[in-house]
């Protein structure tokens, strides 16, 4: 345990050094009341699962808050409607409070159903309901009945549990959905993508990649949803599952149910993306398919290592800490850190469980300081503490590092671009450079309380760097993408990208062609 | 395009049971940001955790700030057998971990339906030692199913008065003034205390969130910064010659709790937007000082009229939309009307019954040409369909960055006033209040316009000077 940091006594074993003693992290608790906590509760984790499903209509039952702070925050792209976007409340009042919100509920879903035609219904029970009892199941029927929209309840009451808890209930929703299409299977290989919710069109480009590969995909849950695709999403012959944290549920009931098997996967980062792809292409045993998969690993690995190198040799040296929502993440990200040759000196998440916490732990270095559910004062101390030059979190911690004078990178709702897939990693490397490398910061006072951040300015042509490379440069090829995958093999990193599995080589043609 | 249009001209739509796009939000919210006004003070949820984090995460988007604050952390069991636990477990934690002075405790729906009884839990607290001498533990009740953010905002201000404000018996101070300026940015609070200081007047400024959300960059996380009122000069707040309360209702109730107090008399003024309703402003503290106003004031004023004056070419007529909290409305509304414009459509989604009364009084003549509306109803889905059925778009919107979908699909110039404002930086820096304060309203409506008669010129018609 790190000397001179208070920090709640109830959360001392929520904090780990890696390297310190041997490991051991307390998670999954209830966060102790009083503490300045970065969590959320049931009904926000069903409705960020749920949001993106834009042809559903979404009401929030409850007073008008718990609607007005979810009214179109979730960034979740839609290639064609909106109705996902609009912000529908009950708006309970003292009165529906006292004599139940029943009737209220069925008025204002049959009117929006009459007037939007939603494809289905989507009904969140906040806080609130749960306490008044309203019966939402049966509200539900009567609304399916009479107007032949399928309206589903989402028992998402606030105090029932954490983020977590809410996607739970989120599953439980889709999978009410999921099945009851009556349409035939397509023909050839098809997939669902789970637990990407299209922030800044990231579905797109992962969707581009599988079909691309030659597979069909049938439905994205959530991003960019369709109630039509869900209904379908049972033809699927594989779940491929990110962030694992909200849909593992949902691929679970869709491996009781149908016997469709799922991979879990991450899109953020060369080497898990590239992972992905092959993990996919493997489980279809094609060999023109996995064909394929290698050119499109290839030639999207050398379109862009050349423009990562120029923002990792910027970077090489700096520190990162990262606090992520899920656990999942943190993992991708300590990687894309490391294949940008910064440091993750800092790795936590709100809502983390001990086999994820056990495998950050491997995957951090030693001194890298573990948080489960940590709080502001945790986190600026121990940004100070280890010198980081880098906050990756969410909208309650960029303030933080700005006050701090630490650059900050946002890797949750609130990402404007796509920071997921081959062009995502440049983007995200970009986003990175130009917070960590920003003059700003060397006029922050920072610099005088903590001595141990030295900020240099890269040089200048380096901001222009993504609009690729000059024309007479050779572009490096990745020599081992051609060659079959071996996941999980522990070759020796390629010191370039750090792409264990996939692009061991390129550090020697490197040298080659410089 | 659903967000965008929300609505179609010819729909006439309706509601019985339904808020559609609100223009308002949750009582906490408005307590929270009060309470961040008190020098270090940590404000407290007492409810789940959920309602806390999208408050401080609303707070943070719009102040581009940390906002700090405790939460309960409700569970399933302290639903069913109240939060009591809950609360004494955060008071003692609170003061062990963040050590603040004071802890303002504000409860969300949950706890208030549950009927969790704040006062007798901290006083349990006070019985179990667990507030250490000197601190202090305040609290505001605000379900939200009653009224709205700028409810709670107001609640928690009186709960300042109710808790600390004392009358120490003595003659009141003569140049010392209250000074509740409502739901305004940290930089209205600032330079509401500058004049009333240019006044020769000693403010007590409670909240004030100046110095605590338009913080500097010092390369600290405070959990605590500089500013806010201390709970020492609130206490004096008793001993004040006069209050002024800006806006009837975020500033109303604390006034008279502390007439009813401390038997300070007090003046409830609309916000001081615009000229008419900074020169009552300055007049109240011209009263109170014994009638002098510094030439510093005299100058502002007459710059003020001097831009109004040499801006009135392009106003006559032109018709703005305007939503957000009623204090505001009302002020804006005016300074419009001052301005040769017309308020066409205002709408707010926090329910009273004095607001139609107000807003006639300041509309005068054009109460006729002008639709108003509050309540569930009067929401942004509403808005907009007043706009789409109207023949003559209106040319300004003015109010929250949720107007912007509105402004897009109309294609209508919108100058962003209010709370919350979540897609642009900067704004808790610039006055709106005062004299000058109303300067940059005035800028930024010219500025629309004439960005919006360059954009639309033909080629023959754009001109260098305007
Ligand atoms: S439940 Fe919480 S967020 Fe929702 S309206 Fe009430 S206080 Fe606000
Ligand atoms: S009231 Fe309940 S459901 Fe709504 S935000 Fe608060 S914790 Fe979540």
């Amino acid at each position: 345990m790190r000397e001179a940091i208070d920090i709640l006594d109830a959360r001392r074993r929520q904090v780990h050094t890696k390297g310190a003693q041997p490991f051991q992290l307390d998670c999954e608790k209830h966060s102790v009341a009083g503490s300045v906590s970065q969590r959320a509760c049931v009904f926000c984790g069903s409705r960020v699962v749920l949001y993106p499903i834009t042809d559903a209509l979404h009401l929030v039952h409850g007073p008008i808050g718990c609607a007005a702070y979810t009214w179109d925050i979730r960034g979740a792209q839609s290639s064609g409607s909106q109705l996902h976007r609009m912000s529908f409340s009950t708006d309970l009042r003292e009165k529906d409070v006292i004599y139940g919100g029943e009737k209220k509920c069925e008025t204002a879903l049959i009117e929006l159903i009459g007037r939007y035609r939603p494809k289905a219904a989507f009904v969140y029970a906040t806080c609130i309901v749960g306490l008044i009892g309203d019966d939402l199941e049966a509200v539900c029927r009567r609304v399916t009945a009479q107007t032949g929209v399928e309206t589903i309840p989402v028992h998402s009451e606030g105090f029932a549990g954490s983020k977590k808890d809410g996607y739970t209930a989120a599953c439980a929703a889709l999978d009410r959905l999921v099945g009851s299409s009556e349409s035939p299977p397509p023909d050839g290989p098809s997939i669902n993508i789970l637990g990407d919710f299209n922030i800044a069109g990231e579905t797109w480009v992962i969707r581009d990649y599988y079909e691309r590969m030659g597979v069909n995909v049938i439905s994205t849950i959530t991003g960019d949803g369709r109630v039509d695709d869900i209904r379908r999403a049972h033809h699927a012959q594989l779940n491929v599952v990110q962030c694992s944290g909200s849909m593992k549920g949902l691929a679970r009931l869709m491996k009781q149910k149908y016997d469709i098997p799922f991979v879990h996967v991450s899109y953020f980062g060369l080497e898990d993306v590239s992972k992905a792809l092959y993990d996919v292409a493997e489980t279809f045993n094609d060999p023109a398919m996995m064909q394929r998969t290698k050119r499109l690993v290839r030639d999207e690995i050398s379109a862009v290592m050349p423009r990562l190198r120029r923002y990792r040799d910027a970077l090489q040296g700096k520190k990162a800490a990262v606090y992520t929502g899920g656990a999942f993440k943190a993992f991708s990200l300590v990687r894309s850190l490391r294949t940008l040759g910064v440091q993750t000196v800092i790795a936590g998440s709100q809502t983390g469980n001990p086999q994820d916490y056990q495998q950050l732990e491997s995957l951090c270095d030693d001194g890298t300081v573990l948080l489960d559910d940590t709080n502001p004062l945790e986190l600026a101390k121990f940004i100070d503490q280890t010198g980081a030059d880098l906050l990756i979190g969410g909208v309650k911690e960029r303030p933080i590092a700005y006050k701090l004078g630490v650059a900050f990178c946002d890797h949750n709702h609130e990402r404007k671009r796509c920071l997921a897939g081959y062009e995502g990693m440049v983007n995200f490397a970009n986003e990175v450079y130009s917070s960590v490398c920003s003059p700003v910061w060397s006029l922050s006072p920072r610099k005088q309380h903590a001595s141990s951040v030295k900020r240099s300015i890269a040089p200048g042509p380096l901001v222009t760097a993504d609009a690729g490379l000059p024309l007479n440069a050779k572009v490096p090829q990745c020599p081992t993408a051609a060659t079959a995958p071996s996941p999980g093999s522990d070759s020796q990193a390629c010191g370039v990208c750090q792409l264990k599995a996939h692009c061991s080589g390129l550090a020697a043609q490197e040298t080659e062609t410089a | 395009m659903t967000l965008l249009r929300h609505t179609s001209a010819d729909q006439d739509v309706q509601r019985e049971a339904l808020t559609v796009n609100p223009a308002k939000t949750c009582q906490p919210i408005g307590a929270m940001y009060a309470a961040l006004g008190l020098h270090r003070c940590l404000p407290h949820s007492h409810g789940s955790q959920g309602c806390c984090a999208y408050h401080r995460s609303t707070l943070s988007r719009h102040y581009k700030e940390p906002a700090m604050a405790g939460t309960s952390s409700f569970t399933e069991g302290s639903s069913v057998f109240g939060g009591q636990a809950n609360l004494l477990a955060a008071i003692e934690n609170i003061f062990t971990v963040y050590d603040p002075d004071v802890i303002a405790v504000h409860t969300t729906c949950l706890s208030e339906t549950i009927g969790d009884d704040v006062p007798q839990i901290v006083e349990a607290a006070i019985d179990k030692g667990l507030l250490p001498e000197g601190k202090m533990v305040i609290h505001a009740n605000t379900p939200s199913y009653v009224g709205s953010h700028t409810t709670g905002f107001a609640t928690m201000t009186k709960a300042m008065v109710d808790y600390i404000a004392q009358s120490s018996g003595a003659e009141k101070i003569r140049d010392q003034v209250n000074l509740i300026p409502g739901w305004v940015e940290p930089a209205d609070m600032s330079e509401l205390k500058r004049l009333v200081k240019l006044m020769g007047l000693d403010p007590v400024t409670f909240p004030d969130t100046s110095g605590v959300l338009d913080s500097p960059q010092t390369g600290i996380h405070e959990m605590f910064p500089a500013g806010g009122a201390t709970v020492d000069s609130i206490r004096s707040a008793g001993d004040s010659c006069h209050t002024i309360a800006l806006g009837p209702i975020c500033s109303g109730p604390a006034a008279k709790a502390l007439f009813a107090k401390c038997q300070v008399p007090q003046t409830t003024l609309p916000l001081p937007i615009g000229l008419k309703a900074t020169d009552q402003f300055i007049m109240k503290l011209r009263e109170i000082n014994g009638g002098f106003v510094p030439d510093e004031i005299m100058t502002e004023r007459g710059r003020l009229l001097d831009l109004m004056t040499d801006m009135h070419q392009y106003f006559y007529g032109k018709t703005a939309a305007l939503w957000g909290d009623p204090d505001q409305l009302v002020s804006l509304a005016e300074l419009l009307i001052t301005l040769d414009m017309i308020p066409k459509f205002v709408v707010t989604g926090t329910p009273g019954k004095k607001f139609f009364k107000r807003m006639g009084d300041v509309l005068g003549d054009h109460a006729q040409a002008c639709k108003v509306d509050q309540g569930s109803c009067a929401d942004m889905f509403q808005l907009h369909q007043w706009i789409k059925s109207d023949p003559d778009k209106v040319d300004l919107l003015i109010g929250n960055t949720y107007g912007k979908y509105i402004a897009r699909d109309e294609d209508i110039p919108l100058i962003r006033h209010g709370f919350p404002i979540l897609d642009r930086i900067g704004h808790q820096h610039f006055a709106t209040v005062g004299y000058r304060g109303t300067t940059r309203i005035l800028e930024q409506i010219l500025d629309a316009f004439l960005d919006r008669q360059d954009r639309d010129a033909p080629e023959s018609g754009f001109e260098l000077v305007m």
